[in-house]
């Protein structure tokens, strides 16, 4: 079921259509079990795109093939304007620059402070940011952003899993990315920490005008965030359009979906 | 019937075991040439894996020497060849026991605790997460430690060896009124080049096994939680048996040494 789609959540006409990510005819299978069938997907500049799933769909595994930690059996994935196949390790590294990832679990490095945890990225992208001597102002500034300035030299045990997730968006924001990919952003948290974190992810693309591609089964976040929503149903984008659309339609599957 | 294809099953599954080992070897001395070189990580798993196992070593070979100088003072008596014992204790210590307690122990604590580490690293995400960084993380977490154990494990050896032949010492001293300066003496009157470099040299060769399957366990581990506690177990398990392996090479090969 496919929704044609060129409007935004509220209904108006999207005007940017540059496009930063592109997936055609995506195949991966791990042995037996075929995940991912020939999924197709685009993400314009500046758009929320929320890509909702059940547990086992392949969305993780999609998000990964985007930065080239996964490769896919088949398919075209081009990221920025760069055909991910076609990169070596160097351009792949440059262009991981301009991508931030939010892991699912944040994925803190567990013997690094949160200072060292930010530092960490900056000194690695050191091509795009040039040669940082002090990083202090840029780590805090990233902090800030997400209101745990005060946690700087905290290790990530001693921080709450709101917190962590948190300091892990800090992270993603450091290099300055232009599309943040989040994969399960409000899972395993409660639903205030949940909508904090929403609000926050909404504060950060108006103030950076970054394009965010959102994976998760979360009704509430996609209902709050998405300007567009894809379901990924037996390996394919099974149907797409607004969240207004999709969950007024009857099709049993994407029902299924958005059933209390 | 059953028991049979279960041991062909079992053997089929140690060779490719010992394949996938021989690949992840490889893959650290292509990666250990090429820069960047992580010298700061590099000397943090020197402290980590090294100075921190110093007390551990050093009880254990205390301990060790008081035992075979216990143990083997009455035979030595009846047999009126105590004065031998500081030779006796001082080649079994340097060529044999010194470097294989140390080794084993290292494997206890060393192997289990990189298995463990990087185990819980790739099931929370931070491998990923530090390769979308634009860190090689084989290079930043495999490599550093392999080098790391490479390193340390030797010196460790020295430690432990002096440590035992103090505790040797003691025993003599206390029971048989041997100053401390005429049973060094002897001892290192004992010892030869020939007693020392293979010594040493295996020795290198055990770092390398014990951060090698450390890191292969730990770096490979699937199956969430439970796959970090086996990368532990199976580390220790492995590093041990492998150590025994590398210990009859290197004694085999320093007996043809002897017989030149």
């Amino acid at each position: 079921m496919k929704v044609p789609n060129n409007t935004n959540a509220n209904g108006k006409k999207q005007t940017n259509n540059k496009v930063i990510i592109k997936i055609k005819g995506l195949r991966k299978s791990f042995g037996e079990n075929h995940v991912l069938k020939g999924f197709d997907m685009t993400l314009y500049e500046g758009e929320n795109l929320v890509i909702m799933g059940k547990s086992g769909s392949g969305k993780s595994v999609m998000i990964k093939c985007l930065v080239g930690l996964i490769a896919p059996d088949s398919g075209y994935v081009e990221v920025l304007g760069k055909d991910i196949s076609t990169l070596n390790q160097k351009s792949l590294d440059a262009l991981r620059a301009n991508i931030g990832f939010l892991f699912q679990g944040s994925a803190l490095y567990d013997s690094m402070t949160v200072r060292e945890n930010l530092e960490f990225p900056m000194r690695r992208h050191q091509q795009k940011l040039g040669k940082v001597t002090n990083t202090e102002p840029l780590v805090l500034e990233a902090l800030e952003n997400v209101g745990l300035a005060h946690t700087l030299d905290l290790m990530p045990a001693e921080l709450s899993g709101g917190m962590k997730r948190r300091v892990a968006l800090a992270r993603t924001l450091i290099l300055k990315p232009k599309v943040i990919l989040y994969d399960e952003p409000t899972s395993g948290l409660d639903p205030i920490t949940s909508k904090e974190i929403i609000e926050l992810m909404r504060t950060i693309q108006k103030k950076y005008g970054t394009s965010s591609l959102i994976i998760t089964h979360d009704v509430d976040c996609a209902r709050v965030i998405s300007e567009r929503m894809i379901l990924l149903v037996d390996g394919i984008n099974y149907a797409e359009g607004t969240y207004a659309e999709l969950s007024a339609s009857k099709d049993l599957k994407v029902e299924a979906f958005f059933k209390k | 019937m059953a028991v049979a294809t279960e041991a062909l099953h079992r053997t089929k599954q140690f060779f490719i075991e010992i394949g996938e080992l021989s690949t992840f070897a490889s893959r650290f001395f292509k990666e250990v040439i090429k820069a960047p070189f992580e010298f700061k990580e590099l000397l943090r798993q020197c402290y980590q894996l090294g100075v921190r196992s110093l007390f551990l070593v050093g009880l254990t070979g205390f301990i060790i020497g008081l035992v075979l100088t216990l143990q083997s003072r009455p035979t030595l008596i009846e047999f009126g060849a105590v004065s031998w014992m500081p030779n006796m204790v001082g080649i079994s210590i340097v060529r044999e026991i010194g470097p294989v307690i140390t080794a084993l122990i290292c494997a206890g604590r060393i192997a289990s605790g990189i298995g463990a580490e990087l185990g819980s690293m790739r099931v929370t995400e931070q491998i990923d997460a530090m390769e979308v960084s634009g860190t090689n993380p084989f290079k930043y977490l495999v490599v550093t430690r392999i080098l790391a154990t490479t390193l340390m494990l030797p010196l460790l050896v020295v430690f432990g060896d002096l440590i035992a032949l103090y505790g040797s010492a003691l025993v003599e001293n206390l029971k048989g009124n041997v100053s401390f300066q005429l049973y060094f003496n002897t001892v290192f009157g004992a010892l030869s080049f020939g007693d020392l470099i293979p010594a040493t040299v295996k020795s290198f060769f055990f770092g390398f096994v014990i951060g090698l399957v450390g890191c292969y366990k730990g770096y490979n581990s699937k199956k969430g939680t439970a796959g970090v506690g086996l990368a532990a177990n199976t580390a220790v398990v492995m590093a041990s048996l492998l150590l025994f392996m590398v210990d009859f090479i290197a004694v085999f090969i320093s007996d043809i040494f002897y017989e030149l």
